[in-house]
């Protein structure tokens, strides 16, 4: 029988022969793969807690392996290997190294939330989907994805005035990720929207980068926030079994704040 | 008799002050038009968009429940419209959160104390998006009433995104019976632009994902989800796409453009928010309206529709 599902069997278990004789018997063409025995040792059996422990991964020990999720999934349409339902099976199981063999994709999900409207049990994946990412990146599996970065730079305008403006969120963007501002692309656009705009609403949007938008009297909630978010972060380094230093593997969002 | 919604709090969000000021200045304007009072949430803060519920989302509902705090306890009001999907979305998943999580709540009191100002509580605020807000307090035939210059002719296909409806468990008023709001096939917005005259094609990609999360951060990924929408809106016979959120509006926008720059991909179909389709459908100029601040220059389908 042809191998239907060659993607969640990893290349170098599968033995394929030109010319196979089994008992004196020729069975080329019709035996002729086969999938070497594994012996799994390496379980890491805390992972499904520390994936749980994790903003968004708590409901994961509900998954009944349906498939619903990976079925509805936006970016396993573009990308067969994302896999939503296969990710919470490794975690489940404790199977570490397998996990991450993926590691450099899991950061794509793009929060569209068609997992969590099909999921017949309330596992909530797009939140597992976060939880495995940011786990990759506390525990150094995986550098600060382009998609943490954004979600740090727009954070931390969040938290130090209360609002954010754009421009700023886009220069310090691709500042952090060490990305040219000058894309091609990004210029093209830029040309095509100030074609009609009148001089008014360029001067208001020049003004915005200049004085920042912000909510007024906001240092209390500011000064409470940073606070919640560093004891966060300690809690969540402590149940990743990582010592009380918040921010080694990321920027400190408090500090950055500042 | 008092009619419904005609006066709310508005909650335009940053967005809306930036990018998407084509559609605070063409709701401002259809609300003038209709006769519908917008008050603006007074010191409003962001919701914390798609970004701050990846650091925490219990932040995330503290954040966008210190803007329905504002609106119930300082201004008295019992409901906010939000026109962007991101913060009607979080507005909701906090209502939600609040009414259903007690560590949710727990975090909100604690920072909501701190921050110096009263806590919100579930139930206070009723969060509609500007569609309800339309429907609800015009209607189709208040629209079919009050329409000047007949979108007829106008080919459009409505696209709603992710956040308007998904996931189905926050919008607990939807999918309710045939007046309600449908999470798997929404229809406020076909409803109210064909009440304007329009043509609505079938669109097979309303509720698909336009990869608004990742638009810096893996680009190629929302390029090519950008790019199915265009297609197919285009298959579909559309000269418009129709939108309803900031955020899936500057995305259809950047990655068309994108699109052929990167990939060589030429789509025309061009992008207006609803607000503006409705504006023109009631009689207001496209610079009302705020069409010049599209980057997909509609100019010239409009004239050509006598739109402008
Ligand atoms: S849809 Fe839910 S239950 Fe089904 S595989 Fe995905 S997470 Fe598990
Ligand atoms: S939220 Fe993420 S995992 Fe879920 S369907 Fe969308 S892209 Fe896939």
């Amino acid at each position: 029988m042809p191998i239907h599902e060659k993607s969640l069997i990893r290349p170098e278990n599968l033995e394929t022969h030109e010319s196979l004789v089994l008992d004196d018997v020729d069975v080329s063409g019709h035996w002729s793969t086969f999938i070497s025995p594994r012996v799994v040792t390496d379980y890491n059996e805390a992972l499904e807690d520390e994936i749980a422990a994790l903003p968004g991964g708590q409901n994961i020990h509900r998954c009944w392996q349906c498939g619903s999720c990976t079925n509805a999934c936006t970016v396993n349409a573009l990308n067969p290997d994302f896999n939503p339902r296969f990710w919470i099976y490794l975690v489940r199981m404790g199977m570490e190294e397998e996990l991450l063999r993926d590691k450099e994709i899991i950061w794509q999900c793009v929060s569209c939330h068609k997992c969590t409207t099909v999921c017949p049990r309330d596992v909530e994946p797009e939140g597992v989907m976060k939880a495995m990412a940011h786990w990759l990146e506390l525990k150094g599996h995986q550098a600060t994805s382009p998609s943490s970065h954004f979600d740090d730079v727009f954070s931390e305008q969040v938290i130090e005035t209360g609002k954010i403006e754009e421009g700023r969120i886009v220069r310090d963007f691709f500042r952090r990720t060490g990305q040219p501002l000058m894309q091609d692309w990004l210029v093209e656009m830029i040309k095509r929207l100030i074609r009609h705009l009148p001089v008014t609403l360029l001067a208001r949007m020049g003004l915005a980068t200049l004085v920042r938008p912000r909510t007024r009297a906001w240092g209390p909630a500011r000064a409470a926030i940073q606070d919640y978010v560093a004891e966060e972060r300690v809690r969540q380094r402590a149940a990743l079994g990582l010592d009380g230093e918040p921010g080694s593997a990321r920027p400190g969002l408090p500090d950055a704040a500042e | 008799m008092d009619q419904k919604y005609r006066r709310v709090a508005y909650y335009p969000g940053c967005a809306l002050e930036g990018s998407g000021h084509a559609y605070n200045r063409s709701t401002k304007a259809v609300g003038k038009a209709l006769g519908l009072d917008l008050v603006e949430v007074k010191n409003w803060n962001c919701c914390g968009a798609m970004e701050v519920k990846n650091i925490d989302p219990k932040l995330q509902t503290y954040l966008s429940s210190r803007v329905m705090s504002i609106a119930a306890n300082d201004m008295g009001f019992d409901t906010v419209m939000a026109p962007c999907n991101g913060c009607y979305h979080n507005l909701k998943k906090a209502e939600h959160d609040l009414g259903q999580d007690p560590e949710s709540r727990a975090v909100a009191e604690r920072l909501s104390s701190k921050a110096g100002h009263k806590t919100y509580e579930a139930g206070q605020i009723e969060t509609i998006h500007a569609l309800d807000w339309i429907k609800d307090a015009i209607g189709e035939d208040g629209i079919r009433t009050r329409v000047k210059n007949s979108l007829a002719g106008l080919k459009i296909a409505n696209y709603y995104g992710c956040m308007y409806t998904r996931p189905r468990h926050i919008f607990p008023e939807k999918d309710q019976g045939a007046d309600s709001e449908s999470t798997s096939d929404p229809h406020f917005m076909d409803d109210i632009l064909a009440a304007a005259g329009a043509e609505i094609v079938s669109f097979p990609l309303k509720t698909a994902c336009c990869g608004g999360a990742h638009t810096l951060s893996d680009s190629d990924t929302s390029t090519k989800l950008v790019l199915n929408i265009l297609k197919a809106a285009e298959l579909a016979g559309a000269d418009v796409i129709a939108t309803e959120c900031p955020t899936c509006h500057s995305g259809l926008e950047m990655h068309q453009i994108r699109a052929e720059k990167v990939f060589g991909e030429r789509t025309g179909v061009k992008i207006l928010y609803f607000t503006q389709l409705l504006g023109l459908a009631l009689g207001l100029t496209p610079r009302k309206v705020g069409v010049q601040e599209n980057i997909s220059d509609p100019m010239e389908l409009l004239k050509e529709k006598a739109l402008a």
